[in-house]
């Protein structure tokens, strides 16, 4: 462990000390992911009911031996639902995340790499991007293409690209110092190859960490979308659109609809959070 | 000081301009026809409204003279017309402003002080219990999303037990308190993560300072200590924080608006999407980046006024 990693842990020490005492909360947090994975494979498998089946005879039901998790509005079983939305909530922030990631690695790499008036109309490019706070540059996407799941990705992944780019490009540049790199040019090895074969694998981890932490991030703001009605159109039952439809439950008093997805976003989002700061700690070791 | 404030205004215009831009020419990257996006519903074509609508945004001419004229209508308030309620948008932003910037300003005032209390708390009680509860707390309320966090608060205070009315924003100073106190809870309770691990952060660097150490050593008081010299060297950190997270709740919103119906800017861009009321749309996101950026160039202005060696760095470099 280099003197580095030391000063950041001193930085966060509290926080450190705590993950070192009970590291039993990484592993509940890593069970919670896993079984949210799992659900989101084995969904029609493993739920108890179809999620768009009625049952009128049993609308807003307290949770009981029947429906474990209580009912909805329609009389929807709310457990089958979450096992269900499970596929579109992982599936919709994966997706965009993947597609930032694309984006946001080749920007940072080549910006990093060429230096220049490309660095710099890049650095523009991104500047504007970060002109449209929060989720406006979203919402204008959404408002040219029209709701929908799709647009909703690609929206948020354009919007969390320039992120992603900026840390690339600090990191890349920080490796492109390292005397491998120049060893590499000496021997001839062609800018294309040595960036996708040599500079990405040793930039990996310390991204790897950092996009953990994002995915948290990224799954928030696509529940916000899909509650907002932007995202996932019923009948799915995506998370997001689930706290919306159960809404009006709560006025009368039937919270469990609106609030169990609800808590189910922020603790899967935990979880992903506290797996990343531990990934990233043990994962940037090196620098 | 004039320099770096021509500078930092010179910045802005050109951003605005580009971002107005961009706001602009989405209408073109729209599927099919601008005029036909422009109108939304199929229902609603006619002669008259093709031609109204190519005249209201010029659509003869070339691109860069449109925009011009758009933003010479945009400079002179001319916000144009909402196809969906039938009135300029100028007059339709104005009437749904209050609402959002009283809820700002309840927002901001609750998470400046709370978070500036919660992150001096944990500073003093470095390491101890205080500590890791708040730092606990605030990081867990951060990765609740705000619309979970303001339906919990809806079903507890407004629906249990009934301290708040649950939707709507009431008339009058008080019942405006009263409705928008909840919203602006919601709003404020996502932002004192932040605020408080910056107050944090840059207390905890003060205090291993010589300066603090010199002060110790004159016999002064542990308080009189924390609040004339610690905090007050942390202020230009804690201050620029606040001011972003108060310029990003200028355009943020929207969600707690919908969660507790206020007829606010937000929710009006929520309708306005889902009518396709696409000049409305244009304006408020015209006016949410104008905002964000107003509250940025503020914060940036005041940082030196609270430490003047900055002022003396940038205009070094």
């Amino acid at each position: 462990m280099t003197i580095d990693t030391f000063g950041a842990q001193v930085a966060s020490a509290p926080a450190v000390r705590r993950r070192r005492r009970s590291p039993w909360t990484f592993r509940l947090c890593v069970a919670i992911l896993g079984v949210a994975v799992a659900a989101a494979v084995f969904a029609p498998l493993v739920a108890p009911y179809a999620p768009d089946s009625t049952d009128f005879s049993a609308i807003w039901a307290p949770p009981g031996p029947a429906h474990w998790l209580g009912t909805d509005q329609l009389g929807r079983d709310i457990l089958s639902r979450l096992i269900h939305g499970a596929r579109p909530s992982l599936l919709g922030a994966i997706a965009l995340l993947a597609f930032a990631t694309a984006l946001g690695v080749l920007i940072g790499v080549v910006a990093a790499w060429r230096r220049g008036w490309v660095d710099t109309v890049l650095a523009r490019l991104t500047d504007v991007m970060f002109a449209f706070p929060g989720l406006l540059f979203v919402v204008l996407i959404i408002a040219v293409f029209d709701r929908g799941p799709a647009t909703a990705v690609i929206g948020m992944g354009l919007a969390f690209a320039p992120l992603i780019a900026k840390f690339t490009r600090a990191i890349a540049l920080e490796e492109l110092a390292r005397p491998y790199v120049d060893a590499y040019r000496l021997q001839g090895v062609g800018g294309v190859q040595l960036v996708a074969r040599y500079l990405l694998p040793n930039l990996m981890p310390t991204l790897v960490g950092y996009l953990v932490v994002l995915f948290g991030e990224g799954l928030m703001s696509l529940a916000a979308l899909n509650f907002l009605g932007f995202g996932s159109q019923p009948p799915s039952s995506e998370w997001g659109l689930m706290v919306q439809e159960g809404r009006a439950g709560v006025i009368q008093g039937f919270l469990g609809p609106a609030l169990i997805p609800g808590l189910t976003i922020a603790v899967v989002v935990v979880a992903t959070n506290v797996v990343g700061v531990r990934l990233s700690d043990k994962l940037a070791v090196r620098t | 000081m004039t320099a770096l404030l021509l500078r930092r205004l010179g910045a802005m215009v050109l951003t605005l301009a580009i971002s107005s831009f961009v706001i602009f020419v989405a209408i073109y990257a729209a599927p099919g026809d601008p005029v036909t996006f422009l109108i939304g519903n199929p229902e609603n074509i006619t002669p008259e409204r093709i031609a109204a609508v190519r005249a209201e945004y010029h659509l003869d001419q070339p691109l860069f003279v449109q925009y011009a004229l758009w933003a010479q209508g945009v400079l002179h308030g001319d916000l144009g017309t909402s196809f969906y309620y039938q009135q300029p948008v100028s007059e339709l932003l104005s009437s749904r402003l209050p609402v959002t910037l009283t809820l700002v300003a309840m927002a901001s005032v609750l998470f400046v002080v709370l978070g500036v209390s919660l992150g001096v708390a944990s500073a003093l009680s470095r390491g101890g219990r205080v500590d890791s509860v708040i730092t606990g707390g605030t990081t867990f309320v951060n990765s609740v999303p705000n619309f979970v966090v303001a339906l919990g608060l809806v079903s507890v205070f407004a629906v249990e037990l009934r301290w708040f009315p649950v939707a709507g924003e009431g008339t009058g100073f008080a019942g405006r308190l009263q409705h928008l106190a909840l919203p602006a809870v919601a709003l404020a309770l996502g932002s004192l993560a932040l605020i408080s691990r910056v107050t944090r952060q840059t207390m905890v660097e003060q205090q291993t300072l010589d300066h603090v150490e010199a002060a110790r050593s004159y016999g002064l008081g542990t308080w009189s200590i924390v609040t004339r010299h610690v905090l007050r060297n942390s202020l230009g950190p804690v201050v620029t924080m606040c001011g972003l997270t108060l310029a990003g709740m200028l355009a943020g919103t929207t969600v707690i608006e919908s969660v507790f119906g206020l007829a606010g800017v937000g929710s009006l861009l929520v309708e306005s999407i889902n009518t396709h009321d696409f000049a409305v749309v244009q304006a408020i996101l015209l006016y949410m980046v104008l905002a964000y950026m107003v509250v940025t160039i503020l914060v940036d202005l005041i940082y030196p006024l609270l430490d003047a060696r900055t002022l003396v760095r940038s205009d070094r470099a």
